[in-house]
């Protein structure tokens, strides 16, 4: 029983590692944004293309975060290597 | 705190289980409300006049509208095929529209999210084929035969990361309304909800399928245009 605990607690401290990418993730998403509204601002003319642009930029910097929410949700709920670690630590 | 998707029934075909879940029940209710509105406007098609009035206002430019949004991401050429994506469009929207009243979208499951990516990646794939023909074989070995691996490895990451980003972000949504409603006293779980099922599922579900249809015309202009 004892060394499911420690295994349940290593999995939630790897699943909240795998959040931290969100970090990153924001930053990128920002300097999209930021170079975004700099060309518009500089030429309002073109700024539905450069807004559907944008959008499409966003969703492929939002695809890394996706992914680390997914891996922290694999490790929590559908961990495939829970009894590996169970029989490796007791 | 319940997560995970609920099994409605369990029919027995032939010896084998087939496993009716929440999504493939949701997805019924979606189908026949999509189809019934369908129908409608078939019947409404009879009575169509030159000059447009009321419900044929609406329907004309709802069409009118994805067309030309298809046609431009398209182009000419390839337009034909924006009646396919019309659907996808219409039903992820209505997936995520139904979350308000309480439902689990059925784009918050992986199943439904990469059959349509499958989808859209076999169409790319027989576009491809079709316009191009020879050309697009090539493509796949570009610059050098030795680039054919990496080539094949990026094609098939197109259906997993187009599912992926779609699931992701409805999942999101959904844990964090489950996280609200197991956390929060009962006196703030009437009202307050609607305005996180808007933003959480409506608005970012609405930004989401844009994406994604966008996203596959984009992979299908790749295929197919010269």
């Amino acid at each position: 029983m004892e060394s499911l605990g420690s295994v349940i607690s290593i999995i939630h401290i790897a699943a909240a590692i795998a959040l931290l990418n969100g970090i990153f993730t924001t930053f990128g998403q920002s300097k999209v944004a930021c170079q975004a509204i700099e060309s518009i601002a500089r030429q309002p003319e073109a700024a539905n293309d450069i807004r559907s642009a944008m959008f499409v930029g966003l969703a492929m910097c939002e695809t890394s975060g996706i992914y680390g929410l997914l891996v922290a949700i694999i490790m929590l709920f559908a961990n495939p290597l829970v009894d590996t670690l169970v029989n490796l630590i007791s | 705190m319940i997560l995970n998707i609920d099994n409605l029934w369990v029919l027995n075909v032939a010896g084998v289980e087939v496993w009716i879940t929440e999504t493939i029940f949701n997805t019924w209710l979606i189908m026949l409300f999509l189809i019934v509105l369908a129908v409608i406007a078939r019947i409404k098609l009879k009575s169509f006049e030159v000059i447009p009035t009321g419900c044929q206002n609406v329907i004309e430019s709802v069409v009118e509208i994805f067309d030309n949004f298809a046609g431009d991401a398209l182009g000419e050429k390839l337009s034909y095929i924006s009646p396919w994506y019309f659907m996808v469009f219409v039903y992820l929207l209505t997936s995520c529209v139904f979350s308000i009243f309480g439902f689990r979208a059925p784009s918050a499951d992986w199943a439904t999210t990469f059959a349509l990516a499958l989808a859209s990646f076999s169409l790319m794939l027989i576009m491809g084929f079709k316009h191009r023909k020879g050309q697009y074989l090539k493509s796949f070995f570009e610059p050098h035969f030795i680039f054919f691996p990496l080539n094949l490895i990026g094609e098939l990451a197109k259906p997993v990361s187009l599912s992926f980003r779609l699931f992701g972000n409805m999942l999101s949504g959904t844990i964090i309304l489950t996280l609200y409603y197991a956390l929060t006293p009962l006196f703030v779980q009437f009202g307050i909800p609607v305005f996180l099922h808007a933003f959480f599922d409506v608005v970012f579900g609405a930004i989401q399928t844009y994406i994604f249809v966008i996203i596959s015309l984009m992979y299908v202009r790749g295929a197919a245009a010269d």
